[in-house]
């Protein structure tokens, strides 16, 4: 088992260093130099400000001293407002973390719970009434959902007031993001679960006399948990990416939107570094649900 | 003369060349019953299409998809106007049009109707460059659909191909293959596409006139990046697909007589793999459909003046309190687009996986 989680780890890693030389190439494919945009410098300006931020290197070289810093936590510097990456980071991450890990618990929570509920009342009009709406979910894109909240409820009717400093209410940009990821789980724990009841063991549970939450709680609940934690690791990536709009939309100061506004800037260092930041999330995140799966279910074979 | 009954039939000896000739008398009712056709022998289509419109659900979706595509093939016959076309009236730029209600006219339009002339109504309104709403709606659906189906298209092409190599071929040419699909597998999608689009739109330069630079930069970068790295999931279908479709014995008796890979993955292999392709292709479409309104929304889709949905809805952020039909529009066509082809998936589903058979 070790030597599994050994490999998985490494692949990881793998992927990182992959995306990180990728990110880097990509950058580095557009034609024109940071400094060729704003006022006409002259040769000798060009010359002495590409020593000073080594541009003038081989690229495997500033490869190599990107890397090195990277290690260190330095991130490099935004081309858009000179502010040190690391600072911008450090101090939207939060935000955006709460948002994400509030999304993620309530997707799963709510999911599991209302899908297990249209499982056992089956064709009954909760059952329904949940598939519905769970087919619609999956159907609207978050940004729509994202505008659509804010145009009903802060703006037409007053109830939520827009985000600011002093007031952060993290309730709608919440709903707007754990929509798509509850609906999807609520099908997910309902087939789940549909599966799990009509096992045998089940029955036999049932014929022992066991009372009936235990047999749900107890047997049928934890057997169907598995496809939802698969699901994790994906739901998760969808959650990073989904913040980037929903924090748009609503305004709220997180990663995510700086990212967006990073692209629309063409602020290249900061795309670069954020691309890195969420991308080794995002894949540390698939490994720790990995290696969760195989830890529940010991049905599972090692590779 | 009695009648004919297998097990009775009088036999003399072995050789004998006498024959029996009850078996000539005429065929009584019954006898005639059983060559009664109990049902229609089928093809697995048919019985799949059978099953898929008895689904009221689907064929509810594929109704709204039929009207939906005629909607955007007829509507520009219909409207004058076009969707980059700053309206004018009597060849003057009518600058007052700008973000009118639906069905409402500007001053100049007014004019020009009471002097006996006809104009046609802005269904859905106007946006703020004094364009016809209705037509670039109508133009951003065009654009979606399009993309959701051309880039499924191609991550049909290419899993398809990988994954039948890959799963045909086995032993270190798989094993190989397979490390690749989990690598590509395990990079984030968007932020590559994100990266890429921002890069390709920088590096491709096109002829101004031709054909792909009216698409966009933006947009071949969606089908490169989609080319590169979507087809993975459907590669891994194919494959498992085929190690279970490799082991039976019509594979080994058409290998036997001599067949090419090639012949046998084509005639053999793929037809029994149809299920799950159709399958996973009508859910790959709404999901293109998705990434590529996504894109548009955070600025990294088609060019303007060309319209997206997902644009469209990201420039109505802009005049939310005022004009809040801009966003309601478009929003309403992406999700009943991507609600009907979801439906329209899981009715496929349905109907043509043979382990839900009942």
């Amino acid at each position: 088992m070790w030597k599994y989680i050994l490999k998985r780890i490494l692949l990881a890693l793998f992927t990182v260093f992959l995306i990180c030389v990728i990110t880097f190439a990509l950058m580095n494919a557009i034609p024109g130099g940071p400094f060729n945009k704003e006022k006409a410098l002259s040769e000798a300006t060009i010359a002495s400000l590409n020593a000073r931020y080594n541009l003038d290197k081989p690229l495997y070289v500033q490869f190599f001293m990107y890397m090195k810093n990277l290690l260190h936590g330095d991130f490099g510097v935004s081309l858009k407002n000179g502010r040190e990456i690391k600072g911008i980071i450090s101090e939207s991450f939060p935000v955006s973390c709460r948002l994400g890990l509030s999304a993620v618990i309530v997707a799963l929570i709510l999911g599991t719970i209302f899908g297990s509920l249209a499982a056992l009342m089956r064709n009954k009009w909760p059952d329904r009434l949940i598939i519905f709406f769970s087919t619609l979910f999956t159907a609207v894109p978050s940004f729509v959902l994202a505008t659509l909240l804010l145009l009903v409820f802060s703006i037409k009717l007053g109830w939520i007031p827009v985000w600011s400093a002093e007031n952060t209410n993290y309730l709608l940009p919440v709903i707007a993001l754990a929509a798509y990821p509850m609906a999807y789980t609520t099908r997910l724990a309902k087939t789940s679960m549909l599966d799990a009841l009509s096992q045998d063991y089940i029955r036999t549970a049932k014929a022992k006399g066991v009372s009936k939450y235990k047999v749900i709680f107890k047997h049928a609940l934890r057997n169907s948990l598995l496809p939802i934690i698969t699901y994790a690791g994906p739901e998760i990536a969808y959650i990073i990416t989904g913040s980037m709009v929903v924090e748009t939309v609503f305004t709220v100061g997180g990663i995510g939107s700086k990212f967006v506004s990073a692209i629309s800037n063409r602020d290249y260092t900061m795309i670069m570094a954020t691309t890195i930041f969420l991308a080794t999330l995002m894949v540390f995140a698939n490994v720790i649900c990995d290696l969760l799966y195989k830890v529940v279910d010991p049905r599972i074979k090692y590779e | 003369m009695t009648t004919f009954d297998v097990n009775k039939t009088p036999k003399k000896y072995a050789l004998s060349l006498q024959m029996d000739l009850s078996k000539f008398e005429k065929a009584t009712d019954e006898e005639k019953k059983q060559q009664d056709v109990m049902s229609e022998s089928t093809t697995f289509f048919k019985d799949g299409m059978r099953k898929l419109f008895k689904n009221p659900l689907a064929v509810a979706s594929i109704i709204v998809l039929a009207f939906i595509i005629a909607t955007i093939v007829v509507a520009p016959h219909i409207v004058p106007y076009s969707y980059e076309e700053i309206l004018s009236v009597e060849g003057k730029r009518d600058k007052g049009a700008k973000n009118l209600r639906p069905f409402e006219y500007s001053k100049a339009e007014q004019a020009y109707i009471e002097k006996g002339n006809f104009r046609f109504p802005h269904i859905f309104g106007t946006d703020e460059q004094c364009r016809d709403y209705f037509i670039r709606v109508i133009y951003g659906t065009r654009v979606s659909l399009v993309v959701g189906f051309f880039a499924s298209l191609i991550v049909l092409l290419i899993g398809i191909i990988y994954g039948s190599i890959s799963g045909y071929a086995g032993g270190k040419v798989d094993l190989i293959m397979m490390r690749i699909v989990d690598i590509i597998y395990s990079l984030p999608d968007m932020l590559v596409i994100i990266l890429l689009s921002v890069v390709l739109s920088n590096v491709l330069q096109f002829k101004p006139d031709s054909f792909l630079a009216g698409m966009g930069s933006n947009m071949i970068s969606l089908f490169i990046v989609f080319g590169l790295l979507y087809w993975v999931g459907m590669a891994r279908l194919i494959r498992a697909q085929i190690l279970s479709i490799k082991e039976n014995e019509y594979i080994l008796a058409a290998r036997s007589i001599g067949a090419k890979p090639g012949h046998i993955i084509r005639k053999h292999i793929i037809p029994n793999c149809l299920s799950v392709i159709i399958i996973s292709t009508a859910l790959q479409i709404p999901s293109a459909i998705f990434t590529e309104s996504y894109l548009s929304f955070v600025g990294l889709g088609v060019q303007a003046p060309m319209p997206s949905l997902g644009s469209l809805a990201n420039s109505a952020r802009g005049g939310l309190q005022s004009y809040p039909y801009k966003l309601v529009f478009p929003a309403l066509m992406i999700c009943l687009i991507v609600l009907s082809l979801n439906l329209l998936g899981d009715g496929l589903r349905d109907a043509f996986d043979p382990k839900l058979n009942k």
